[in-house]
């Protein structure tokens, strides 16, 4: 991590987070901060905690025990784009913001996600990356310092999904939100983190940092381990 | 379809070779726009035969008039006799009747839909009512009313109620789950949830019980007219009724059918032009 991203504020910090259904502990004595600026990538096997914990950091699940400072409105995009189909795409990014200045500032971001002359068009006339980048432009317009992604580019076919992965690190690199992405995708965690947290049990059992010195690919074996994949393909 | 099971089985003995041309060329012949004309010919055709068999005396004036007769009864009606007076009557009844029925159940089914303590103290009590049929409640209501413009538009509005009721209280409730956790993640205030997200999702919904309502509110006045009414559609049939008037008589009930019809282009229109952005809707004309 560099010395800026040491010294920059908190985008949230957790800590002893814990969270169970029933007897069932799904978040254990879960610690974890991001800072401003800073992007961390969460993966995990299924039904290992991640969904559960980027819910309760956006406030939609309750806790049961531990605590969380995170801003009063994180922003959130979730796996499907969930545009408002009766509304026009300039409507569905400036869902929530006050009336004044809200069609220049959704404008703004519309273009920013690269659909700045479709202020007025309609959902049902997109594409599923078209649908996502709308989705992506309402979390930005909201100027979090939190952005939640979860598993946001999952539906995506893989040559949308790579021009998203540009896209979104264009983004992230200009407004600087701390960011958690939730993802199965280790090329993906790769490609866009500056932190790399591996989830099991409930809690953070591995980190890693992709841009330090040491390769990659190796980076992409040892996640891969990890999470309980050998991959022999490429080891035969 | 009848069509092309017809041929396919008129086929069969044939040739295997032939068989199989022949069905996809006689399908051909019918294309769309000839199977369209074909639906309208029929019923010209039948009426037709109608006019026929009235003309030449196979059937006799009092069971059926024919059609001919019936649009110069309604010429005659509609310049000197008060064929209009009784139209707007009618039409005003199913109004009102409407009108207080539709929003009473609106306001209703919102509060029932929102609210899961409402819905314990409402929704038993009206789903017990609506199991009888509304118009089992008539000799009730002339009791309560009379049969005066009270007993008939208190019948319209309770017709018009059940529906209205139960589709907007399941159209809040089926409004997409992921799209409310959307409206929380953006900050939206209970009022803008409820503007912006429930109430648009609902609108289908509503619009379907609207356009159901409307049959009962017709179905109602039906039979609220027969009963002591001065005026109105209803009052005319039973009118000519007692002077075995028969083409008066199936004028009002081809009026009740065409106000039907232009009730449900109405609801249909609203749904066209409300539901735009829905892919089942908007696709839909015709």
């Amino acid at each position: 991590m560099s010395a800026a991203l040491q010294d920059a504020p908190a985008a949230v910090r957790v800590s002893g987070l814990r969270r169970a259904y029933g007897s069932r502990v799904v978040i254990d004595r879960l610690d974890l901060t991001i800072r401003r600026g800073e992007f961390v990538a969460l993966l995990g096997e299924s039904g290992c905690g991640k969904t559960t914990l980027l819910r309760a950091l956006a406030g939609l699940d309750p806790i049961d025990g531990g605590r969380i400072e995170a801003p009063k409105r994180p922003a959130v995009v979730f796996q499907e784009p969930r545009l408002l189909p009766w509304d026009s795409l300039w409507r569905n990014v400036a869902l929530g913001l006050l009336a004044e200045g809200a069609r220049d500032k959704a404008a703004a971001a519309l273009a920013e996600v690269g659909l700045g002359g479709r202020l007025d068009d309609w959902p049902r006339n997109l594409s599923g990356g078209q649908a996502q980048r709308v989705a992506l432009g309402r979390a930005l317009v909201q100027q979090p310092e939190l952005l939640l992604l979860d598993e946001p580019f999952a539906a995506l076919d893989a040559l949308t999904r790579i021009r998203m992965h540009v896209l979104v690190k264009d983004l992230v690199a200009r407004h600087r939100p701390g960011v958690l992405l939730v993802t199965h995708d280790v090329v993906e965690a790769i490609a866009l983190a500056d932190r790399i947290l591996v989830m099991r049990g409930g809690a953070i059992a591995a980190e890693h940092r992709p841009s330090a010195p040491g390769q990659p690919a190796a980076t992409r074996a040892i996640l891969l381990a990890e999470l309980g994949v050998v991959d022999d393909l490429r080891s035969a | 379809m009848s069509q092309a099971d017809h041929t396919a089985i008129l086929a069969l003995p044939g040739l295997a070779s032939g068989s199989s041309a022949a069905p996809a060329r006689r399908v051909r012949v019918f294309g769309p726009r000839a199977l369209l004309a074909l639906s309208w010919l029929a019923p010209l055709l039948l009426v037709a035969v109608w006019e026929i068999l009235a003309q030449t005396g196979y059937v006799t004036p009092q069971v059926l008039p024919a059609p001919s007769k019936v649009v110069r009864t309604a010429w005659r009606l509609a310049t000197t006799g008060s064929l209009l007076n009784d139209l707007g009557t009618s039409l005003l009844r199913a109004a009102v009747g409407f009108a207080i029925g539709g929003s009473i159940a609106f306001a209703l089914g919102i509060l029932v839909g929102f609210s899961r303590l409402a819905e314990a103290l409402i929704d038993r009590s009206v789903q017990m009512v609506r199991a009888i049929p509304f118009l089992a409640l008539l000799p009730l209501v002339i009791v309560w009313f009379g049969v005066g413009e009270g007993q008939k538009i208190f019948l319209v509005a309770l017709g018009v109620a059940f529906p209205i009721y139960i589709n907007t209280t399941l159209g809040i409730r089926q409004v997409d789950g992921k799209l409310l956790e959307l409206g929380r993640v953006q900050g939206l205030t209970t009022a803008q949830m409820i503007t912006r997200i429930i109430l648009p999702g609902a609108l289908p919904s509503i619009l379907t019980g609207v356009r159901y309502s409307l049959a009962t509110a017709w179905l109602a006045l039906v039979v609220a007219e027969t009963i002591g009414a001065q005026a109105g559609i209803g009052f005319l049939a039973m009118d000519a009724r007692e002077f075995l008037r028969t083409d008066v008589v199936v004028l009002t009930i081809v009026i009740y059918a065409l106000i039907g019809v232009v009730a449900d282009s109405i609801a249909r229109l609203l749904e066209r032009r409300l539901l735009a952005w829905h892919p089942n809707f908007s696709g839909a004309a015709r």
